[in-house]
């Protein structure tokens, strides 16, 4: 599989990033190569093996429906590059 | 040209845990903003997701409930999207194996039932909630993260709808199942029961089916009928002007009750589900499942379908008694009791709904135990007062919530069926109106409505009716 | 012996009875760091005065015969992706300069719990995505034994800091050998635990189904002391496991006796640096005097396992790092039009590009019409992977290989090619992908002095006995004795 500019332009698009004519190039030939190394995998017949996510054998952890504290309004915005009164504030989104 | 519509449901309730799905914040609804949030539902850095486990069988509850197949092996994936309300950009929710899939739900319309089939129930996460100020020009928007991460139930129907009528029963039913299971508190003004619609048009007796057009923001049942409308009415214009149906997503408008584009098919959105690596499956054994489901009470369109046959009760009062489990519940109540079906039927779909209605009452927190309408009922029967009365009654227990013997005793209320006491007050009023008698002995057959009025009346209403009225015949007949 | 210079079990003894005070201790690393940090970078952040204070505070507890922690006083620094409480957290990215999180890390809830000390955060590279710390967006660490080459990473800099006595411990993370293979490089001993062993609460996730929290410690004993501390359940991560943590120092000196060492013939062909395989040799041949049985075993889809990772621990990473946007928290960029624009620039601002182009990497493989071919197919794969380790277990006790296939390399060597440098971990990767612990431990220098790392793999939760097979080695051998010698290194005072 080859990967060309289109392609670098949709998944910067899905990335949320932003790239110049020149570094749309540079990942072009690094992801293509990058891509074609992976595409060893296809030597490979997986029909009958199971796909695996997680690396240990366990399932059904839970907790109870429990209240436990929240942030106050402080801590919530402590970090946050901006706010208006109890909101975060955001440039405005257009639906 | 004649089309038929073809519509399909997607239906979101928040379930009614006390703590959010992955983190122990609070769900309540309508506290200060960002009050109700944590590093986890903030989706700040290193922060990991654990289960909720009655949100979890919550959405079981419901999933059985909507007659799937509960899979044995579920798990959770990752939905990616950007949207300031969405603290991580991705979404846990459930795509490769949802938690129900294959279901159905019956739905009755014009007394036909039709069954409508559900193609998935799964769990997933709410998003925060977007704010856009009013004042003019503004270049922000707000965000509120307190509902981030509140428990989700998406249900997914097939396009098995025709129209409105189907569409506003599917939603009623499931509204009431949802409510009969407790899963959700079904508040639409809350938003916690939200309805998006696709909707498509073909000719009538195609077969395939037509590009289909989803609808968002549609904030009440009435706002849903209507964008169907609406988009059935443009729809068939376009197809009529010999233009194709695009499949797009248009939002609701619901001041101009008008639809516009929200996005194309070329534009939708790529969401990368992939299993979510910070949640293990679940495994649903044979013996948690049937933990859960001996927790399903009987669903409304099945006890309709029992009261209709077992009490002998008409359609329409059915139709009132299920609306509410908790009235369905307490009437059952009532019937364990004293087997009196159709009395119990019209205290509780006449008199306890208008006082619900007039006092504003919290339906589930009823005044009255099925108990103490069991025993008015038995009163009422044992000739201690007339129905008149008793409604009096009735309406000081919602009051008070005080026994109908106790308020009876209080006021004196009790009928009187002393035959001595009854004579004395007819020969009184027989001599105090000898014209009356005249009259009916002439043949003026009425005359007797009169006396037997006068005696109750004389009576303050206690003297019971059936006896009044045979020693009055009796003593004029004399 | 200048008092940064023991190992944690016997400075605590130190501490405790009162021998050493945790002030001067803290105060002479605080003084050494100054003279040498400039030099090897290790350090993004220097937690001087709270690490004095709780000095302080500790040794009035020892003064008043107070009851204080299993590590009372000792230093310890800890990578910049884990949390730490009101201290800036950066991952080594510009996006999160001023990240001061509001809660710890599970590790370092229980570090604090047990009273050890922190000292500052270390380097790495940014959201741990690389293997020499070059890729940091604020410094790039060097190795303590020649300041030309790479510590290695991503934990480069809580290696180097070990390795120069710019602490006695340290913790990092492991996505793909990012603690294994700096402590080879750096000639310390590196710990990954199995996943599901160390809570990852806190931990800032490059790729959730491998990352690990690791140690860094100057030989094995401190290895199991550090572990002890940081290993067992915690109710804020599903996947750590409920698993009872073993007491790791009780029977550490078993020796190897009758214990049976896989080597897998993939890990030592073509590609292997000649003086890691000489080392190797010598290592086996040490395990065979010490009563071990080596036998060759074959792990078949060891080839494929750098083609997994890469799609694998991308298309998580991809997911995990959407939440950078400038919304709730970290950097958001001075000027844009509209959401979406805010959203581009500030990402393109605040990310490296090793990170972009894992970002990329991770959507492309999970973009629509490419997540069967790329995504579903490599979990596969890794299942062989993982049935590969299962089989080999079955034969043997442990498997002993090369941590890393050169010694070294030189800094801006690798950084222009991407591919190149991801083969760097081609013996790491494996592990994180069955989700087996491994330990690196020096077993040797190269020609130029560079050190080099051995790294014994085992079955999952056994790391009591990967401690114990390091430790026989390591009790007959002083390769982890050797220090770097800094070429800058200040007149000693004794």
């Amino acid at each position: 599989m080859k990967i060309g500019k289109k392609d670098i332009e949709y998944i910067a698009h899905l990335s949320r990033i932003e790239l110049s004519e020149t570094e749309k190039e540079t990942f072009v030939s690094q992801l293509s190569d990058i891509i074609s190394y992976i595409e060893k995998l296809n030597r490979l017949n997986t029909e009958s093996v199971k796909p695996m996510s997680c690396a240990i054998n366990a399932t059904n952890v839970f907790r109870e429906d429990i209240l436990t504290s929240s942030l106050s309004l402080e801590e919530a915005q402590l970090n946050a590059p901006a706010a208006n009164g109890v909101f975060f504030k955001v440039p405005k989104v257009i639906e | 040209m004649e089309y038929e519509v073809v519509v399909g449901l997607e239906t979101h309730a928040e379930l009614a845990t006390v703590s959010k799905l992955f983190c122990g914040c609070s769900t309540k609804f309508g506290s200060e903003p960002n009050t109700q949030v944590c590093p986890v539902c903030l989706g700040m850095p290193g922060v990991l997701p654990v289960m909720n486990k009655k949100a979890f069988e919550y959405a079981l509850k419901a999933a059985i409930a909507l007659n799937c197949k509960i899979r044995e092996y579920t798990n959770f994936d990752r939905k990616s999207y950007y949207y300031p309300d969405l603290p991580k950009n991705y979404q846990i929710s459930q795509n490769y194996h949802n938690l129900g899939v294959d279901g159905s739900m019956d739905i009755c319309v014009h007394d036909r039932v039709n069954r409508i089939r559900i193609h998935n129930v799964h769990l997933e996460e709410e998003a925060g909630k977007l704010i856009h100020p009013e004042e003019a020009g503004a270049d922000y928007s707000l965000v509120d993260f307190n509902r981030a991460g509140v428990p989700l139930l998406e249900i997914v129907s097939y396009p098995d709808m025709r129209n409105v009528d189907e569409v506003e029963s599917y939603m009623q039913t499931l509204r009431k199942i949802l409510l009969y299971t407790e899963v959700s508190d079904c508040k639409m003004q809350e938003g916690s029961l939200r309805f998006e619609a696709s909707i498509s048009l073909r000719k009538k007796g195609s077969e395939k089916l037509g590009n289909r057009v989803e609808i968002k923001n549609l904030n009440s049942m009435k706002s849903v009928l209507k964008a169907i409308e609406y988009e059935t009415k443009r729809q068939a214009d376009s197809l009529d002007r010999g233009e194709t149906i695009d499949r797009e997503t248009r939002l609701w408008d619901e001041v101009n009750e008008k639809s516009a584009r929200m996005r194309s098919k070329e534009e939708a959105q790529d969401y990368r589900y992939f299993p979510e690596p910070d949640l293990l499956p679940v495994v649903i054994d044979a013996k948690w499942l049937d933990e859960v489901k001996v927790t399903i009470p009987e669903l409304p369109l099945a006890r309709k379908q029992r009261f209709m046959e077992v009490f002998k009760l008409s359609d329409y009062d059915t139709s009132l008694l299920i609306e509410e489990k908790i009235l369905a519940d307490f009437f059952e109540g009532c019937i364990k009791i004293v087997d009196r079906p159709k009395a119990f039927c019209n205290w509780i779909t006449n008199d306890l709904l208008r006082e619900v209605n007039d006092r504003k009452l919290d339906i589930h927190h009823l005044p009255i135990r099925p108990k103490q309408l069991a025993a008015l009922v038995e009163i009422i029967e044992k000739g201690t007062i007339s129905s008149t009365i008793a409604k009096e009654v009735f309406s000081e227990m919602i009051q008070t919530g005080k026994d109908p013997q106790a308020i009876i005793e209080e006021k004196k209320l009790a009928q009187i069926s002393d035959e001595g006491f009854i004579e004395a007050v007819i020969v009184k009023v027989i001599s105090g109106n000898p014209a009356v008698i005249e009259d009916y002995k002439k043949g003026k057959k009425n005359a007797l409505t009169f006396l037997v009025g006068q005696v109750m009346k004389e009576t303050k209403g206690k003297a019971n009716p059936k006896m009044v009225n045979e020693l009055v015949q009796k003593k004029i007949d004399a | 012996m200048r008092l940064f210079e023991y190992t944690a079990l016997q400075i605590k003894e130190k501490i405790i009875s009162g021998e050493i005070l945790p002030v001067d201790l803290v105060k002479q690393f605080i003084e050494h760091i100054k003279i040498i940090d400039p030099h090897v970078q290790a350090y993004l952040n220097l937690h001087e005065e709270d690490a004095l204070q709780k000095a302080a505070q500790i040794q009035k507890r020892i003064e008043n015969a107070e009851k204080v922690g299993y590590l009372a006083g000792v230093p310890i620094a800890i990578k910049d992706n884990i949390c730490t409480k009101g201290l800036t957290t950066t991952c080594a990215s510009k996006i999160l300069r001023n990240f001061i999180p509001p809660y710890d890390a599970c590790v370092v809830k229980r570090l604090k719990e047990e009273d050890a000390i922190i000292l500052g955060k270390t380097n790495l590279d940014e959201f741990a995505m690389g293997s020499s710390t070059e890729n940091s967006g604020y410094k790039i660490t060097r190795n303590p034994w020649n300041l030309e080459y790479v510590p290695g990473g991503s934990s480069g800099g809580s290696a180097a800091a070990v390795a120069a006595n710019l602490s006695i411990m340290a913790l990092g993370s492991d996505t793909g050998g990012s603690v294994r293979q700096p402590a080879a490089l750096c000639g310390v001993v590196g710990v990954k635990p199995t996943y599901g062993r160390v809570s990852r609460f806190g931990l800032i996730a490059f790729g959730s189904s491998l990352d690990q929290i690791g140690t860094f410690t100057r030989d094995v004993k401190d290895a199991a002391v550090l572990l002890q501390v940081i290993a067992g359940h915690d109710i804020h991560d599903s996947t750590s496991m409920p698993v009872p943590v073993p007491d790791y120092l009780r029977e550490i000196d078993s020796g190897v006796r009758g214990l049976r060492i896989g080597i897998p013939k993939e890990y030592f062909a073509a590609g292997l640096n000649e003086d890691v395989h000489n080392a190797l040799k010598d290592a086996l041949r040490k395990y065979e005097q010490l009563g071990a049985k080596v036998v060759d075993i074959s792990l078949p889809h060891t080839e494929y396992a750098v083609a997994v990772y890469y799609i694998v621990a991308n298309a998580e990473a991809s997911s995990n790092l959407a939440r950078y946007d400038g919304v709730r928290y970290g950097y958001r960029t001075s000027k844009s039009n509209g959401i979406v624009d805010m959203y581009c620039r500030t990402r393109s601002e605040g990310f490296g590009n090793e990170v972009k182009r894992r970002i990329m990497l991770g959507n492309y493989a999970l973009s629509s019409g490419y997540y069967d071919a790329y995504y579903l197919k490599a979990s596969r794969v890794r299942n062989l992977i993982k049935g590969d380790f299962d089989v080999a277990f079955q034969k043997v006790d442990c498997i002993v290989c090369p941590t890393s296939p050169v010694p070294g390399f030189k800094i801006g060597e690798r950084a222009k090619n991407p591919l190149e440098m991801y083969l760097s971990d081609i013996y790491t990767i494996p592990a994180n992908l069955a989700g087996i612990p491994g330990i690196s431990l020096p077993c040797g220098f190269s020609k130029e002095g560079l050190p080099i790392g051995m790294q014994i793999l085992g079955r999952h939760f056994e790391e009591e006995k990967l401690l114990q097979i390091a430790y026989a080695f390591e009790r007959e051998t002083d390769f982890h004795r050797k220090k770097p010698v800094l070429k800058f290194s200040p007149t000693q005072k004794e």
